[in-house]
């Protein structure tokens, strides 16, 4: 995801000498390429997180779309606030990227892994929430992102990812796009790259007439149009590498009450017992999330 | 002091005094230890006014977004805000909140959280460096922010950039919100320290006209330029000067009178 993520922006800093690309010091072997296509357009602002949010917001400010390119909590938790205020209060075109998706850094302990991150950047009533679930997802939503700048979030896993999309998929903000159709009214929405662990799910009989969905594109802004998405099914069982609390399931659960959806909506969230323990990603995912699926 | 300089001083000290006594709102002592640095700004040192768009070509940034009475006060001298937004100053439902607010016209930037300001303002001095676009950015920070830990990322940055079109002026009343600069977090020896940042200081009496225009006039360094601009919090009003309680404090209608009297005495 992230050679695809720095291709696109490459493609589009070949168009546009107004993007630029931050990092704190991070991106080693990713962004090297871009730093010297475009010398002008690039700038480390070394191990200081939340002044570069602030420069970042600065450069926006004068109609710049800046790209601050990190790892798990350094671009989110370390400088939430000037996330709140700087970007998010003046609406500007920041687009905010984690490589570090859910326990994409398993090994480097829970320091670098990523499980409320959605807690923090649901918070911002502009904030774009751009979670793509591989390859094809992770260009739409580039594409998406460079078409329409604004405070944007992109979350990205760290690995490859099996390719779920023959291609690059027309997103629209806050639309499901179908990755398997069921044969019962049951489905499985995720966010994210959680969608392939959706797709050994359905081995599991009881799943297996499940159909899947992704939603790369969400965020405050587009609760509402999921009442209708839901309606249409009996239960809808959401999948996501984040804590309970704060989460995409739980964002789902409060874009609805009671009354005006039926749909039984549940959440299989990684499990609050992982803090601490470290590992490979699969490791983990195997021992805190998947194990809770039963046979 | 020409007499315009003097007649915006004098009406600004006027209208921080008379709002914040109707607003009941605090931040009066900081909002005058800056009237001179807004005065000499607006009226010598921003350049590219646009009536039309009203804004200059230069960018202000007021990171100490507590202190925005003065500058909507500024704004108004400046005729950028109405008086009838100026005077809805503290009302409900009014477009002006007690920190600066980028929804008011004039206002670049909104600030109110301390350490904001800076690094934002280096972000437009710099896309402009690279544009070579004349455009200069100021940014007018509290001594208070000097706590922060982003002002040091913010000027280490700037030094390291050469950003030479940027100048940040300190409001070094020496006052915090609870007691003495000195007694909360030792800045000094402070011009020394900024120096070593790598950033060209000017250290000035921040209330005196002549200084203020010398040192927040630009010659090319190569660096930052950072002016520390030594101010007295409440200044003007003489039972505000370095009194504490004005950080909060809004005058009562007897403090009012005494103090518009001081105003246009002096």
């Amino acid at each position: 995801m992230r050679k695809i993520f720095i291709e696109e922006l490459i493609l589009a800093a070949k168009k546009n000498k107004k993007l630029i690309l931050v990092v704190n010091d991070l991106g080693y072997s990713v962004v090297e390429k871009f730093a010297k296509m475009f010398p002008k357009q690039f700038y480390n602002a070394g191990v200081a997180e939340q002044n570069m949010m602030g420069i970042a917001s600065g450069m926006a400010l004068e109609g710049y779309h800046v790209f601050v390119y990190s790892i798990g909590n350094f671009p989110t938790f370390r400088c939430a606030e000037q996330i709140r205020n700087d970007v998010d209060y003046h609406n500007l075109p920041v687009t905010i990227v984690n490589v570090g998706a859910g326990l994409s850094y398993g090994n480097l302990g829970y320091t670098h892994h990523s499980l409320q991150d959605y807690g923090l950047m649901r918070l911002f009533p502009n904030m774009l929430i751009a979670s793509p679930s591989d390859e094809m997802e992770t260009k739409a939503c580039m594409k998406y992102i460079i078409k329409n700048p604004q405070p944007s979030y992109l979350r990205l896993s760290k690995g490859k990812n099996t390719s779920l999309h023959k291609k690059i998929p027309n997103l629209k903000p806050g639309k499901w796009l179908i990755l398997t159709k069921g044969k019962n009214k049951k489905a499985f929405l995720t966010t994210g790259n959680v969608a392939n662990l959706a797709k050994k799910l359905l081995l599991k009989k009881k799943f297996s007439q499940y159909s899947i969905f992704s939603l790369p594109i969400w965020g405050m802004k587009y609760k509402e149009q999921q009442k209708n998405q839901l309606n249409r099914w009996d239960s809808i069982l959401v999948l996501e590498d984040h804590l309970e609390d704060g989460g995409f399931g739980s964002w789902i659960k409060e874009s609805v009450n009671d009354k005006n959806v039926k749909t039984k909506i549940t959440s299989k969230n990684i499990s609050k017992k992982v803090i601490s323990k470290v590992g490979s990603e699969k490791y983990l995912l195997d021992n805190y999330y998947l194990k809770f699926f039963g046979k | 002091m020409n007499k315009s300089q003097k007649n915006t001083i004098k009406n600004l000290r006027t209208n921080i005094l008379k709002l914040s006594h109707k607003a009941k709102s605090s931040h009066i002592g900081g909002c005058l230890s800056i009237v001179e640095i807004l005065s000499v700004l607006f009226n010598n040192i921003l350049k590219g006014f646009s009536s039309r768009k009203k804004t200059f070509k230069d960018t202000f940034i007021l990171s100490k977004g507590h202190a925005c009475l003065a500058l909507y006060c500024m704004l108004y001298e400046k005729k950028i805000l109405s008086k009838k937004i100026l005077f809805s100053y503290g009302e409900n439902n009014s477009l002006l909140m007690s920190h600066a607010s980028h929804h008011v016209p004039g206002v670049k930037f909104s600030t109110g959280s301390l350490g904001h300001g800076l690094p934002v303002a280096i972000g437009s001095a710099l896309v402009a460096k690279n544009e070579k676009k004349n455009r200069k950015v100021y940014v007018l920070i509290s001594d208070g922010e000097l706590n922060e830990g982003t002002t040091w990322e913010s000027l280490m940055f700037a030094a390291h950039h050469k950003i030479d079109n940027l100048c940040v002026i300190i409001d070094y009343n020496k006052l915090q919100s609870l007691t003495f600069v000195s007694n909360t977090i030792k800045l000094e020896p402070l011009t020394k320290k900024i120096k070593s940042f790598g950033c060209e200081v000017k250290n000035i009496n921040g209330h005196n006209i002549t200084q203020l225009k010398r040192a927040l006039i630009f010659k090319n360094k190569k660096k930052p330029r950072v002016v520390i601009a030594n101010t007295i919090k409440g200044k003007g009003i003489s039972f505000m000067e370095n009194n504490i309680a004005w950080h909060y404090k809004s005058p009562n209608f007897l403090e009012l009178s005494k103090a518009l009297k001081e105003v246009n005495d002096a």
